[in-house]
């Protein structure tokens, strides 16, 4: 898992504000970082659907509700630490603010792709943890 | 009210409220690790509701910026109308605009996401500050609940176009319980700081009005913020605020007179030879010197640097020290202080020495108040040196009291003459006609400049001055061709820049005539000198704008750069736009303006804007000014130049 994460470190995908999340995360707080990831999924999903919704509009293109969506996201994103999905969101942030529906789009994919990225490898995270909660389980099995 | 209060902040009581779960939860953890007591809400309204409850029921509140049911600032202008109790904004967005406006929604704080534990750990400072102020208030206004009540939602809700009439009521209350000035200042004082961005006394045109027929009866020299505050006779405005006020008033005045005299000079310069803008090089350097210390001669001190290290550049200086004193004068004469100023700005540059020397007296002078004009015109009589030209000018200076534009413009030479004998003595001298022309506009300017408080007087003002600056720029013209290198006015910028007193820095940048001729360069100078804090990077813009238009100056000067005090962000923001002269006019204006004003942004924001329209003027000017290569140096130079400098410059 360290190295997973060193990993995640390394290529910006996640910075320090989740280690901080780690940290956390203690006794009173287990599963902090799970929960908050996971309703940060849940919640990014949403916005992420809304947002393409948004740019398929054939019409008027809505900047500003985009704006908003997309604040959120921002906010959400930089608050676990996921960096790389924080800096598209900016640039899809300025996309907007020039009205510029291609550079929306083009933000719109990579946002999208960065944030699969980033589900696939804090899931993978999730579960070695998971796995070496059991395996610790395991070898400290319940004692009478 | 709070319970915990001997463990504090642990056990504080905040309310947090984010549409975002994820950031709510976070939120959250993160409040809960600082040991405090956490109740959070994704919804404002159910927020408003538990806190309309029970007042004493939360001791600070955070709260996100972009919501969907109530927008952030609304709530927060809600619950410190209501309850009282700090409010942190919180957002994605760290815009300037963004974080301006939950200041003058009367946030406590402006936090960024994602939000770190360490910045959370220190929010219990506001609860602090308010509780201080709080009970003041309460005490205060004993009698009058429901008015602390106001005076503190008041305060807090005051944008800053309220903020004068919230803090005249507090201050009222406070006055009737309290007994003087002392309790007054203090106690302003201490709200000030306490209360959310207490509301700063707004210098409405009335006010300023009142202030400046203190200050005339007083006597510049004589106008010390005590006296002023006794005959404005006017509440809720402390002490502090006369002196920086005042302040901001006498480097306006400067700055107009600089501009004036510059322009004259400019006019007298070009025709008499660059010589005299040698020899005034020269003696610029003392200049910095003494501009530094000084910083409402600051503008006249940056005409010495210049010099120094252009010998042209020294005219420019010169003329922005004319202006200064002259911004001194006028608030005593209006006009004719400007022609006083510019004198004593000039001697030194002759001298060399006396620039220096002049500046210790504009300094004195400064503080004294205004330099009598009239002194200044005496003395430039006798003292005008100058070569021939100037002689011309001198009885023009003199009369024209009312033309300060012809003062500052006056050629080096000029200028220097008049120094010699009284430093303020505002070399007054009337540049010959082309100046005349410009500084009849000057003194427009100037005037409406004075008589306005605000600042979209200066700026209308400002507008007028552009119009100046055409008819200077023919002048200009033919004086480029004279033999005024433009390096010379290039000289002259750096010392601008160089001169950290800001004020003089600006007189230089201006006057530094980044076109050839030497009268831009006094436009310029003025006004910067209102900023001190303008770093190099303004004096820079501002020695383009110089060239620019000498009038431009004037214009800037408008804009005192106090604003940028009090704006610094508007005003760092006009600074890192460019060296862009014309940037820097505006600055300038708006500085002026927001000297007048109290610091409000949105003078800032008009001033800027308005500039652009000087500029767009004044660029008409400076190109056609510039139609020599040069033209292209200054502009692109001036940044360069500034750049150039500032580093040789800065003193």
């Amino acid at each position: 898992m360290n190295r997973l994460l060193s990993f995640l470190f390394h290529r910006g995908v996640l910075d320090e504000q989740f280690l901080q999340l780690q940290q956390l995360q203690d006794e009173t707080s287990p599963n902090f970082v799970s929960e908050v990831v996971n309703i940060y999924f849940h919640e990014s999903e949403k916005l992420l659907r809304n947002l393409r919704a948004l740019l398929m509009e054939r019409e008027l293109m809505d900047y500003k509700k985009m704006g908003i969506d997309l604040n959120q996201l921002m906010g959400s994103s930089s608050s676990i630490g996921a960096k790389r999905v924080t800096n598209v969101c900016v640039a899809f942030r300025v996309a907007t603010e020039q009205n510029n529906r291609v550079g929306c789009f083009r933000a719109l994919e990579m946002l999208e792709h960065e944030y699969c990225y980033l589900k696939n490898k804090l899931h993978e995270l999730f579960q070695i943890e998971q796995q070496r909660d059991l395996a610790a389980g395991v070898r400290y099995p319940v004692q009478n | 009210m709070d319970d915990s209060g001997d463990r504090f902040p642990i056990g504080m009581r905040v309310l947090a409220v984010d549409d975002d779960p994820t950031c709510l939860l976070v939120l959250e953890t993160l409040l809960r690790r600082c040991q405090y007591h956490v109740t959070t809400t994704s919804q404002a309204r159910t927020a408003l509701t538990m806190l309309r409850e029970n007042k004493d029921k939360f001791d600070l509140v955070i709260s996100d910026v972009h919501m969907p049911d109530m927008d952030g600032f609304k709530l927060l202008e809600l619950v410190g109308l209501e309850m009282d109790l700090p409010v942190i904004m919180l957002s994605a967005y760290g815009d300037t605009k963004l974080v301006m406006k939950g200041i003058s929604h009367g946030a406590c704080d402006y936090l960024l996401k994602p939000v770190r534990l360490e910045e959370l750990k220190n929010i219990w400072q506001h609860v602090i500050r308010k509780k201080k102020s709080d009970p003041k208030e309460k005490n205060k206004t004993s009698k009058l609940d429901k008015t602390t009540s106001e005076s503190g939602s008041g305060l807090r809700s005051a944008g800053a176009e309220n903020s004068d009439e919230n803090g005249k009521l507090t201050k009222k209350r406070k006055d009737q319980d309290e007994d003087e000035d002392e309790d007054k200042e203090n106690g302003n004082d201490n709200e000030d700081p306490s209360a959310q961005k207490k509301p700063r006394v707004v210098w409405s045109v009335e006010l300023h009005r009142k202030f400046v027929a203190a200050v005339n009866q007083l006597g510049i020299e004589k106008a010390v913020p005590k006296k002023i505050l006794d005959m404005m006779n006017v509440e809720n405005i402390t002490r502090e605020n006369v002196a920086s006020h005042l302040q901001k008033y006498r480097l306006y005045l400067k700055r107009i007179s600089c501009v004036a005299n510059q322009q004259a000079s400019m006019v007298a310069a070009l025709g008499s030879a660059d010589q005299s803008y040698l020899r005034m090089g020269g003696s610029g350097h003392f200049h910095n010197n003494a501009f530094r210390s000084f910083s409402p001669n600051g503008i006249i001190s940056n005409l010495n640097t210049p010099t120094g290290l252009n010998g042209h550049g020294f005219s420019p200086s010169g003329l922005l020290q004319l202006g200064q004193s002259q911004s001194f004068n006028n608030s005593s004469n209006d006009q004719l202080k400007f022609q006083p100023t510019i004198t004593p700005v000039n001697q030194n540059i002759l001298q060399g020495m006396p620039m220096s020397i002049g500046f210790d007296h504009l300094q004195n002078n400064s503080s004294k108040g205004v330099f009598p004009v009239q002194n200044l015109n005496t003395d430039v009589k006798p003292t005008f040196p100058i070569p021939n030209r100037f002689p011309d000018q001198i009885p023009k200076v003199t009369t024209s009291s009312s033309h300060p534009p012809s003062l500052g413009i006056s050629n080096n030479g000029l200028m220097l003459e008049t120094h010699t004998e009284g430093k303020h003595g505002g070399i007054g001298i009337g540049y010959g006609s082309s100046s005349s022309s410009v500084s009849s506009r000057h003194s427009d300017f100037s005037f409406s400049m004075l008589d306005q408080g605000r600042h979209s007087d200066n700026w209308s003002s400002v507008v007028p001055l552009s119009g100046i600056q055409t008819n200077s720029f023919p002048s200009s013209d033919c004086f480029r061709q004279t033999a005024i290198p433009p390096s010379d006015n290039m000289a002259s910028l750096p010392l601008q820049a160089g001169y950290p007193g800001g004020s003089l820095a600006d007189v230089h940048s201006q006057g530094s005539v980044f076109t050839n001729s030497p009268e831009y360069i006094n436009g310029n100078l003025p006004f910067q000198g209102w900023e001190d804090r303008n770093q190099d990077a303004t004096y820079h813009s501002n020695i383009t704008y110089g060239s620019i238009n000498s009038l431009a100056p004037v214009n800037g000067a408008v804009v005192p750069r106090g604003q940028t005090t009090s704006n610094s962000t508007l005003h760092r923001n006009l600074d890192t736009k460019f060296c862009d002269p014309r940037q820097m006019k505006h600055a300038g204006f708006a500085d002026l303006t927001e000297c007048s004003s109290s610091r409000q942004p949105r003078v800032n924001i008009v001033s800027q804007q308005k500039f652009s329209n000087n500029l767009g003027s004044l660029e008409y000017l400076a190109s056609s000014m510039m139609e020599q290569e040069q033209d292209k140096m200054k502009l692109l130079g001036g940044d360069f130049i500034c750049d150039s400098y500032s580093g040789g410059v800065s003193l």
